[in-house]
C-alpha cells in the first residue's frame, strides 16, 4: 500500500525529471511519455480496487501524524478522479506521438506534460488544503507553459487570459485559505470538519466558504467567471487542448465536491442553493454561446462550460443520487469531451484548420472517423443508449424528486441545444461537401499507417469506453453511488485520516 | 554594466557567496537556513556576475545547463526517499546514518540533507533559467 | 491595533492591486497580480493571529523549543505562497514580454483575435 498510495505523484515526476534529462532525445521522451501514462493508469486502477475493496487509503507522508503532517487521502471518488486522469493521460499521449511536432518536445513539451499530471493527481490525493493550493499552482505553471510553447500570436493571447483569470483565483483560494486558517488553526480537511462542526461563528464560515466557490468555481469555468476558457482552449496543439478539456476544469469541480461535502455543509440552505443557481446559469450560457460559434474547438470549449453545469448541479441538490449523478457525469464528460477534442485534433492533422466553414465531407473521405465523432458527441447530448443517457438521467430525476423543476427543465432544454450544437458540426464538417481548398490542403499531408494508428487507436478506445458505460452502467452506477454515500458520510473519512495517527 | 569596480569585486565576492550558499545549506536542519536559500543565495552569485560581465561568460562559468541542474536536482530529490519506500515506511520519513569521527565527534547524515541538496539544485537551476531566459530577450528590442 | 493597521494595508494593496489589474496595460496587470499576492500573504500573517512571542526555532543544546512560541505554520504558509508568487511572476513576465514582441504593443484591448 505504501508504494501504491505515492505513485500517481512518483511517476509522473520521475517521467518529467527524465524528459528534462533527455529532452533532446525526443524518440526518449515519447517513449517516456506512452509507458509512464499506461503504469500510471494500471496503478491508479489497482488503487481504485484497493478503495472500492477496503476503504479509504491512507498516507501520513514523513510519517508525521496527520492534523501536523500533510496526508494523502484516497477515497472512491478520487480513485475514481485518479483513474480517469491515468486514462485521459495515456490517450492523449498516444495521440501526441503523432500530432505533435517535432520541435515542441524539445523546448519541455512531455516534461509539462508529465508535470501537469502530477499537479492533477496531487489534487486528487493530497487531504490538505494548503497542499491543495500548492498542487493547483504546479498545475497552473505546467499548463500556462503548456499552453505558450511554441509562442503563436493565438496561442500567446489566449495564454494572457488563461493566466490572468487562473492567477485571481489562486489569489482569492489564497486569502480564503488565511482566513480559515485563522479562524480554525488548521488545513487539514478531514481536521477542518470536525473543528466547522463545532464552531461558533458560523456567518463567518459562509462568508469563507463563499470565497472558495468564488476561487474553485473560476478554476471549473463556472458562470459568471468562465471567459478564459473558451477564449484560450481553441489555441494549443490539439494534444494540449484535449488534455485540458479533459482535466483542468474537472479539478476544480473536485475540489468544489470536496469542500462542499466535507467542510462547508453547515449552511447547505444558503451555499448550495447558490450552487444550484450557478449551475443552471452556467449550462444556459455556456450553450447559447456554443451556439454563436463556428469553430470546431470554439463550439466545444463552450460547451465544456455548459456540462459543468451539471456536474455541480448534482452538489446543488446534495442527495444521494444527485451526487452519485455528478460522479457520473464527470466520468462520462471526461471521456466524451476528451475524444471530441481528440477527433477535431485528427480533422485538423489532416487539414490544418478547425473552421467549419473551411471543413466538409468527411463522412466520405474518413468514414471512421465520423462514425467516432458521432458517438461521444451523441453521448454528449444524451442519447440512449450511450454514457450520457444515464448521467443525465440521474441528475434529472433526482432533481424532480427534490422538486427543483426550474433546474431539471434548465437541464433538458441544455440537452437539446447540445445536440444542436453537435448536428451543427455534424452538418458542418461531415455532411456537406468539401470546399477545393481544403481538400487540396489535405492531399499534401501525408498521412502514413503510423499516424493512424496513433490517432485512431486512443479515439477508438474512449469510443468504446462511452458505449461501454452506456450499455452496461450498472457497475459504474453502483461505484458512483457508492462514491456518493462516502462523500455524503463524511465519518468514515474523518476517521480514517485523524485515526490513523494515532496508530503508531 | 561595465563598472571596474563591480567587476574587480565580484571576483572575490563570488566564491564567498557560494561558500555561505553552502554553509546555509548545511546548517538549514535545525536552525534557519536550507536548500532553498541556500540556492536563492548561489543563483544570487552568478546573478551579480551577468550583472558584472555578460550572459555568455556566465553560462561559461555555470559550466553545466541549467536545465541539467534542475534534472539533476530533482532525482537528487526524487532519490532521497527510496530507502523509505523500501522499507515499507509512509513517503518522505527521515533515514539518519551517524558516522563516528572522533569519540565526541560525531556527523549525522540524514535524507532530509539529501532532499535539500536536491532542493538547492533545483532552485538554483530554476532562477537561472528564468534569469537568462529572460535577459535574453533584451537583445531583440 | 497593529491588526487595524495591517487590515488597512491589506486593503489598500487589494484595492489597488484590482485597479491595476483592471489597466489596459500588461505590465500595471502584472505588477497588480503581484499586490495582490502580497496582499494576500498579508492576509494570512494578519489573520493567523499576530504576537509578539519568541521564534519557533530550537535552542542550542535543548531538544524541544522553549514556549511560548508563535505558530510557525502561517510563515511557511506565506514563505510557500512567496515562492509560487515569484515563479507565476517570473512566467508571467516572460510570457508578456513574448506577447509584446509578438504583437508590438502592450494594450489588453489590442489582443481580441481569439475571442468574438
Amino acid at each position: 500500500m505504501n508504494l501504491l498510495l505515492p505513485a500517481p505523484l512518483l511517476i509522473p515526476l520521475l517521467c518529467a525529471t527524465l524528459s528534462l534529462l533527455g529532452r533532446r532525445a525526443v524518440g526518449v521522451q515519447r517513449f517516456l511519455a506512452v509507458a509512464g501514462c499506461s503504469l500510471n493508469l494500471v496503478v491508479s486502477a489497482c488503487l481504485l480496487y484497493a478503495v472500492d475493496k477496503d476503504g479509504i487509503q491512507v498516507m501520513q507522508s514523513g510519517s508525521w501524524p496527520a492534523p501536523f503532517g500533510i496526508s494523502l487521502v484516497v477515497d472512491r471518488l478520487s480513485a475514481i478522479m485518479l483513474v480517469l486522469s491515468g486514462l485521459m493521460g495515456a490517450a492523449v499521449a498516444v495521440f501526441s506521438l503523432a500530432a505533435m511536432d517535432r520541435h515542441r518536445p524539445k523546448f519541455g513539451f512531455y516534461f509539462f506534460y508529465h508535470t501537469l499530471l502530477m499537479g492533477v493527481n496531487g489534487s486528487f490525493l493530497t487531504g490538505d488544503l494548503f497542499n491543495l493550493y500548492v498542487w493547483f499552482e504546479v498545475m497552473l505553471m505546467s499548463s500556462f507553459a503548456l499552453m505558450s510553447l511554441g509562442s503563436e500570436r493565438a496561442q500567446l493571447e489566449g495564454g494572457i487570459k488563461y493566466v490572468a483569470l487562473n492567477v485571481l483565483s489562486t489569489a482569492f483560494f489564497l486569502a480564503a485559505l488565511g482566513v480559515l486558517y485563522g479562524m480554525t488553526g488548521t488545513l487539514n480537511m478531514a481536521h477542518l470538519a470536525t473543528i466547522v462542526r463545532s464552531a461558533g461563528n458560523q456567518g463567518m464560515l459562509t462568508t469563507v466558504s463563499l470565497l472558495f466557490m468564488v476561487a474553485f468555481g473560476i478554476k471549473s469555468a463556472a458562470f459568471p467567471l468562465f471567459f478564459w476558457l473558451p477564449a484560450s482552449y481553441h489555441t494549443p496543439p490539439s494534444p494540449v487542448s484535449a488534455i485540458f478539456a479533459g482535466l483542468l476544469t474537472k479539478v476544480g469541480v473536485y475540489a468544489l465536491i470536496r469542500l462542499f461535502t466535507l467542510v462547508f455543509v453547515t449552511d447547505a440552505a444558503f451555499t448550495h442553493v447558490i450552487l444550484l443557481a450557478g449551475a443552471g446559469l452556467t449550462m444556459l450560457t455556456g450553450v447559447l454561446g456554443a451556439a454563436a460559434q463556428t469553430e470546431m474547438r470554439r463550439i466545444l470549449s463552450f460547451h465544456i462550460v455548459s456540462q459543468v453545469g451539471y456536474m455541480i448541479m448534482g452538489l446543488g441538490l446534495l442527495t444521494p443520487l444527485a451526487l452519485a449523478g455528478s460522479v457520473f457525469y464527470i466520468v462520462h464528460h471526461v471521456i466524451v469531451k476528451t475524444n471530441l477534442f481528440l477527433v477535431a485534433g485528427v480533422i485538423a492533422f489532416r487539414t490544418g484548420t478547425n473552421e467549419l466553414m473551411a471543413l466538409g465531407g468527411f463522412v466520405r473521405t474518413m468514414p471512421w472517423l465520423a462514425l467516432f465523432f458521432l458517438i461521444p458527441a451523441m453521448s454528449l447530448a444524451g442519447l440512449p443508449p450511450l454514457s450520457g443517457f444515464f448521467a443525465k438521467l440521474m441528475l434529472i430525476v433526482a432533481s424532480f424528486r427534490e422538486y427543483s423543476w426550474v433546474i431539471a427543465i434548465t437541464a433538458l432544454a441544455v440537452g437539446f441545444l447540445t445536440l444542436y450544437s453537435m448536428t451543427k458540426i455534424w452538418n458542418e464538417v461531415f455532411w456537406k461537401p468539401m470546399p477545393p481548398a481544403s481538400s487540396e490542403a489535405m492531399a499534401k499531408v501525408p498521412w502514413t499507417v503510423r499516424d493512424r494508428v496513433c490517432l485512431f487507436s486512443p479515439i477508438m478506445a474512449l469510443a468504446l469506453c462511452t458505449v461501454l458505460i452506456g450499455i452496461c452502467a450498472e457497475p459504474l452506477f453502483g461505484l458512483s453511488e457508492r462514491a456518493a454515500g462516502q462523500l455524503l458520510n463524511p465519518d468514515e473519512y474523518i476517521r480514517a485520516v485523524l485515526e490513523e495517527a494515532v496508530r503508531p | 554594466m561595465g563598472s571596474l569596480i563591480l567587476r574587480k569585486a565580484t571576483r572575490y565576492l563570488f566564491p564567498v557567496i557560494m561558500m555561505f550558499s553552502i554553509y546555509l545549506l548545511l546548517r538549514g536542519h535545525n536552525e534557519p537556513g536550507g536548500g532553498f536559500v541556500g540556492g536563492l543565495a548561489a543563483a544570487s552569485a552568478f546573478i551579480l556576475n551577468q550583472l558584472a560581465f555578460d550572459v555568455p561568460s556566465t553560462k561559461r562559468l555555470m559550466n553545466v545547463d541549467s536545465l541539467t541542474l534542475i534534472g539533476v536536482g530533482l532525482l537528487t530529490a526524487l532519490g532521497s526517499s527510496v530507502f523509505t519506500l523500501l522499507d515499507g515506511q509512509p513517503y518522505f520519513s527521515s533515514h539518519w546514518a551517524t558516522i563516528r569521527i572522533t569519540s565526541d565527534w560525531h556527523l549525522s547524515i540524514g535524507t532530509p540533507l539529501i532532499f535539500d541538496i536536491g532542493v538547492y539544485l533545483v532552485v538554483l537551476g530554476v532562477t537561472l533559467a528564468i534569469l537568462l531566459s529572460i535577459s535574453n530577450f533584451r537583445k531583440s528590442p | 491595533m497593529t491588526e487595524v493597521y495591517l487590515s488597512l494595508v491589506i486593503g489598500v494593496l487589494y484595492a489597488a492591486g484590482l485597479y491595476l489589474m483592471m489597466c489596459r496595460n500588461i505590465a500595471k496587470f502584472i505588477i497588480g497580480l503581484g499586490l495582490i499576492g502580497h496582499g494576500a500573504n498579508l492576509l494570512i500573517f494578519t489573520a493567523a493571529g499576530l504576537s509578539t512571542q519568541r521564534a519557533p526555532i530550537v535552542p542550542e543544546g535543548v531538544t524541544i523549543p522553549v514556549v511560548p512560541i508563535v505558530d510557525p505554520l502561517p510563515q511557511a504558509l506565506i514563505l510557500t505562497a512567496i515562492v509560487i508568487g515569484f515563479g507565476l511572476t517570473a512566467f508571467v513576465l516572460a510570457l508578456f514580454l513574448s506577447a509584446h514582441e509578438v504583437e508590438g504593443t502592450d494594450d489588453l484591448e489590442k489582443m481580441r483575435s481569439t475571442d468574438q
